[in-house]
């Protein structure tokens, strides 16, 4: 951990400095236009206080986004449609609700695959197409058709999440499902176990670690859909819809704090996935 | 597990009434005997049953006799041929029944018999699957996809699904043939011009960089925690930041992609450059190789699974990138814009056909890497398995 600690900070020094420099050169000309047209000194290091105070700049430094995140989170109540929390609530709704379909219909195909010879060579090979179709670039069209059959608000973008999830839990459950000892499977048999019973005391927690390294997976990629999913739904809540209106009025700032949010927000539901881990895979004596 | 072909036929003690009756055979059969009881169609209100004039007979004994030829088959495989084909006219019959005017939506005994046929077919995929090869990976996945695309046709035209909901596959490619135009000039706009391009580029970048980090270690140790915290990060959400610094036309959506790609090619990279067992490294230096030599000579071919594996994932986020970014800005070209704007006009068939192309060329790009990839590295051991 502490060899990581220096070259880490090193780099993410680095990038920032990089950051800096970047909002003062894209900046810059907007700056300096901006100081000639109020008539003020137009020194180097004027134009650089402009440049890094704009309200609207091409590209704002790191600090406006984290003062405009705080203002954001701190300024009004969770439940405000101007706290970011409220719509990182609103993305995460979509995104674990999807991800709870995706797990579903995973452990159901990889069930199936792991258990039907055909199913493996028929449907498997259309699993890992499903995923080379850009569903993400699609996702508004779907969001739309749903919502011609009456199916809007959270469900549409569930589905998006769950065709996004399905396919790292299926793939990671048909390799648990598989990763049974053969030896133990046989001493399964010797006990006269059940097909059934092999899967629930065998089989399902032979896969868990798989799962759980499929489900971080997911839980990322969860969240990118249910960002998309509300990019057509105009504007109104989830980070999605705070990225369109920043891009609509030009708020740059307004949409670097979404996405930071949206990190923040994935970061944090890997972390529950991975303090599920450790807590569930801990009982059951796998570490 | 439950296969019939294994354990029961195989062991010779359980020659019981379980075995000596093909039961899968019996399934199928139950559902087509039970639809010859409900109609099969209707015309101006009234209900068509199996033999009130029309041609429906034919079919169903097309489809016995197939079933009845393949049990006396020599081989079984032989026998799952003659079946298919037996399904293939079976298909016919809705087509014909609408073809003569006829309404399906009340037609159970179609439905059913229908349903008879999807379960034969299921029958004999079981059977090709044990065909090892070609048949089994490329024919079994194929017939699977075309039994769920006739599915598809028949229930949306059969139940006559408004095509504002869901277009028969049928319509979808009467749109990509009527519109090939326009959908031309998305594709050169979108695949040939954005993507292409910052698909290069970003790969490039990422291999570089990797490079680069593998020669630099201190590089490698600061760059993988970000390259991971990456792939955590929705990074799709910067195409409104790209779109607004490098304008509406190709720049912006390769930027996307370049951002998108970089890391995931950076990581593989360096996954498969580590991925040289310690005695190769030694015999290379026992030959005096210096770092240039062993690394194109060693471990860059020895890299290539990881290396494909980074470009085939890239292939389908470059689509993503691509595409999304188009939604946020573009000339009046390309698959994004074609999808945003044709929705707003409710003129989904374009948009379906959109979607379709979209999903060709993803399926293709992932499929030509994949080739590419059993070409190059045929002799690699991950290969042996296969």
């Amino acid at each position: 951990m502490t060899s990581r600690a220096l070259p880490v900070t090193v780099m993410t020094l680095l990038l920032l400095l990089t950051w800096y420099a970047g909002a003062a050169w894209l900046n810059w000309p907007q700056a300096a236009e901006a100081l000639t047209r109020a008539g003020k000194p137009a020194g180097v290091a004027d134009v650089l206080a402009q440049a890094y105070a704009m309200k609207r700049p091409i590209l704002p430094t790191p600090d406006q986004v984290m003062v405009e995140l705080w203002n954001s989170l701190t300024g009004y109540a969770p439940t405000s449609p101007r706290n970011l929390l409220f719509h990182a609530w609103v993305t995460a709704e979509a995104a674990l609700t999807g991800l709870a379909m995706g797990l579903v219909l995973g452990i159901l195909l990889a069930a199936g695959i792991v258990y039907t010879r055909t199913l493996e060579a028929s449907l498997l090979p259309w699993v890992i197409a499903s995923q080379t179709v850009p569903i993400l670039a699609i996702a508004p069209m779907i969001v739309v058709i749903l919502g011609n059959i009456g199916l809007t608000g959270l469900l549409p973008k569930a589905v998006i999440c769950m065709y996004l999830c399905f396919f790292p839990i299926t793939v990671g459950m048909v390799k648990g499902l598989r990763s049974a000892d053969p030896l133990w499977l046989d001493l399964m048999r010797t006990y006269s176990a059940s097909g059934m019973r092999a899967f629930w005391s065998l089989r399902l927690p032979a896969s868990m670690p798989f799962l759980f390294a499929s489900l971080k997976v997911s839980v990322a990629i969860s969240v990118v859909g249910a960002i998309v999913g509300e990019l057509p739904t105009g504007g109104q809540a989830g980070l999605g819809a705070r990225l369109l209106s920043g891009s609509y009025y030009g708020q740059t700032v307004q949409i670097w704090a979404a996405l930071i949010m949206a990190s923040l927000l994935s970061v944090a539901l890997i972390a529950v996935v991975r303090g599920l881990e450790l807590v569930l895979l801990g009982r059951a004596g796998a570490r | 597990m439950s296969d019939p072909t294994g354990d029961e036929a195989t062991n010779p003690y359980r020659t019981s009434l379980r075995s000596a009756v093909d039961w899968g055979l019996v399934a199928i059969g139950l559902p087509i005997l039970a639809g010859l009881a409900f109609p099969i169609a209707e015309r101006s209100g009234e209900s068509v049953g199996w033999f009130d004039g029309t041609a429906a007979p034919f079919f169903l004994v097309g489809l016995v006799l197939a079933v009845i030829a393949a049990a006396f088959a020599p081989k079984r495989v032989w026998g799952a041929w003659v079946e298919l084909a037996g399904i293939a006219f079976a298909w016919l019959l809705p087509v014909h029944l609408m073809n003569g005017g006829l309404m399906l939506s009340d037609a159970w005994g179609l439905w059913l018999f229908l349903l008879g046929t999807m379960l034969l077919l299921w029958r004999v995929m079981a059977v090709l699957a044990g065909v090892p090869g070609w048949t089994r990976s490329v024919l079994v996945p194929g017939l699977f996809g075309l039994g769920l695309l006739v599915g598809w046709e028949f229930l949306v035209t059969g139940f006559e699904v408004p095509a504002i909901l869901l277009p028969a596959p049928s319509r979808i490619l009467v749109a990509i043939i009527h519109h090939a135009p326009v959908l031309w000039e998305d594709f050169r706009q979108t695949v040939l011009t954005s993507v292409l391009r910052g698909y290069a580029m970003g790969c490039a970048a990422g291999f570089l960089v990797a490079i680069l980090a593998d020669r630099v270690p201190f590089l490698a140790r600061g760059l993988l925690p970000l390259g991971n915290l990456a792939s955590a990060i929705p990074v799709v959400g910067i195409a409104p930041i790209m779109v607004m610094w490098f304008g509406f036309d190709w720049q912006s959506k390769a930027a996307v992609i370049v951002v998108m790609t970089f890391f995931p090619m950076l990581i593989n990279t360096l996954a498969g450059l580590g991925n040289s067992e310690r005695i190769q490294l030694d015999l290379m230096r026992s030959y005096a190789a210096g770092y240039g030599r062993t690394l194109v000579k060693l471990r860059l071919p020895n890299a290539l699974p990881f290396l494909f594996n980074g470009l085939k994932i890239n292939s389908t986020l470059a689509l993503i990138g691509a595409i999304v970014a188009e939604f946020f800005g573009t000339p009046v070209v390309g698959m994004g814009f074609r999808i945003s704007t044709e929705v707003a006009r409710m003129n989904l068939d374009i948009v379906w056909a959109t979607i379709a192309v979209a999903a060709l060329t993803g399926s293709g790009l992932y499929g030509a890497l994949a080739l590419l990839e059993r070409v190059t590295t045929a002799w690699h051991p991950s290969m042996r398995q296969r």
